[in-house]
């Protein structure tokens, strides 16, 4: 039997008639829209279909779209409303993707991670991202972007040099 | 792929709620927690319930808290509420020790150990050291409350002493005395999302008195009686150490799988013990590695 559920998707509410077996993320990616979240393994392995649930990193494959009624879910499309954020800009910045598909799961993981550890260790950030499997890239200019927001360098790299004295001479 | 069974959903609010509806729905009935079990086994097959009954609108099942000698550890607490939890940091480092090493950050996010412990897959990480701990678990069922020893849980390979219509309330965990030294010790095949392959918990006391449990190397979690047995009272020290390894082979039966061969688990077993054991009697001598340290 359908049920009527109302999950708060990026700030905004949305009403929806679901059946108990949906999950989340099918029912983000093909009834609501909300493309970031990717189809992976669909068994909680590879990390690619995560979303902030209330703040925390989760696998959307493995929730139901009715247990999520009520709560709020960030994606990758309320993440960066208003431009990249800083870590998605250090990502850009360190060319830390190929094809991608790992991407929107990465972010939001390394976003959770930055949120409640803002200087993580190489370890943590490792550890972080552990359950995010990324096929092309080797991880390590992954971790080095989210390094480089952790200590602050991509920070400095942005505002760029500091200005030239003029000669006076 | 979608999920292809059908099923209907229920979420009580109170556990008499829950209970009576298990009670009336006897095997069809598929309770619900995390889900990061339940989730795949209703696409895999695994389990093919009419009715799903989501626990987390129940409340009081959720938290970590003190009682006297006791940590309660709700049915609802994910393994992340462990591992922040500042209770079991103080009072059962061995349990966060455990938690850091179960799957990864987005699963340990909802997953729960009373799930854990619901699914009891013979490598299930709390296993062993709800053991070695002499955990208690509370069920509600139509005949009220009960309260099982751990060491009674598990009864073979995703099996437990749950009734049909019972429910898991809590898990207490009794605090061992502040001096106290513990390890576990998970071997995977790499760092990161993995089931164990192996695994083994230990908890050395004062006088010589150990508790050593082992995991994924026999039907269910089990206690190595003749390895204590062994310890108990003697001199720690290299002779003691090669003694009670060589009583490994004989207290575990490890098998082949997907994830390793019997003749490297048995190969393993004994070194993990050794570093559990000694990381566990340095830590209660106060100079062991911190607890979360890499020992395999
Ligand atoms: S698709 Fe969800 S973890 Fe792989
Ligand atoms: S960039 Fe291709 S999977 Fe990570």
């Amino acid at each position: 039997m359908k049920r009527s559920i109302t999950l708060n998707v990026n700030g905004e509410g949305r009403s929806i008639d679901v059946e108990p077996n949906e999950t989340l993320l099918e029912v983000l990616r093909e009834r609501l829209g909300i493309k970031s979240p990717k189809i992976g393994c669909e068994r909680g392995d590879c990390g690619s279909c995560t979303v902030l649930l209330d703040g925390r990193s989760m696998r959307s494959c493995l929730i139901l779209a009715v247990e999520a009624d009520g709560h709020d879910i960030v994606t990758i499309e309320g993440l960066s409303k208003d431009g990249p954020t800083e870590l998605q800009q250090a990502f850009i910045d360190n060319n830390s993707f190929q094809c991608g598909f790992c991407a929107p799961g990465i972010v939001l993981a390394a976003t959770e991670l930055l949120a409640r550890n803002p200087s993580p260790t190489e370890d943590e950030v490792k550890e972080a991202i552990s359950g995010n499997l990324c096929r092309c890239t080797g991880y390590d200019p992954i971790v080095k972007a989210v390094l480089d927001v952790g200590s602050g360098r991509a920070r400095r790299q942005r505002s760029g040099p500091p200005p030239r004295e003029e000669s006076t001479g | 792929m979608p999920i292809a069974h059908e099923f209907e959903y229920a979420k009580p609010e109170t556990i008499e709620e829950a209970v009576g509806i298990l009670n009336k729905h006897g095997t069809d009935a598929q309770v619900l927690a995390g889900g990061t079990d339940v989730v795949p086994g209703l696409r895999d097959g695994l389990v093919s319930p009419k009715l799903v009954v989501d626990i987390k609108g129940i409340a009081g099942l959720s938290g970590i808290k003190r009682e006297e000698n006791a940590l309660r550890v709700g049915a609802l607490a994910t393994f992340t509420d462990l591992i922040e939890s500042e209770l079991v940091q103080k009072h059962v480092p061995l349990l966060r020790e455990m938690a850091m090493t179960v799957a990864s950050v987005g699963v340990r996010n909802r997953a729960t150990i009373t799930g854990n412990i619901c699914s009891a897959v013979p490598s299930c990480d709390s296993g062993p050291v709800l053991l070695v701990l002499g955990a208690s678990i509370h069920a509600t069922g139509p005949n009220g409350e009960r309260t099982m020893p751990v060491a009674e849980w598990f009864t073979g390979p995703k099996t437990t002493a749950l009734g049909s219509a019972e429910i898991v309330t809590s898990v207490s965990l009794p605090i061992p005395q502040e001096e106290h030294g513990a390890a576990y010790v998970k071997l995977g095949r790499y760092r990161g999302e993995d089931l164990a392959q192996a695994s083994v918990a230990v908890l050395a006391l004062p006088d010589s008195e150990y508790r050593i449990a082992f995991g994924a190397v026999a039907p269910t979690p089990l206690r190595a009686n003749r390895i204590e047995e062994l310890l108990r009272g003697k001199v720690f020290g290299d002779a003691l150490i090669d003694d009670a390894k060589k009583l490994v082979p004989d207290e575990t039966s490890p098998i082949a799988d997907i994830r390793a061969s019997r003749e490297y688990r048995e190969h393993m077993l004994p070194i993990m013990f050794e570093r559990g054991l000694r990381a566990a009697v340095a830590r209660l001598a106060g100079d062991g590695p911190a607890y979360g340290a890499q020992l395999i």
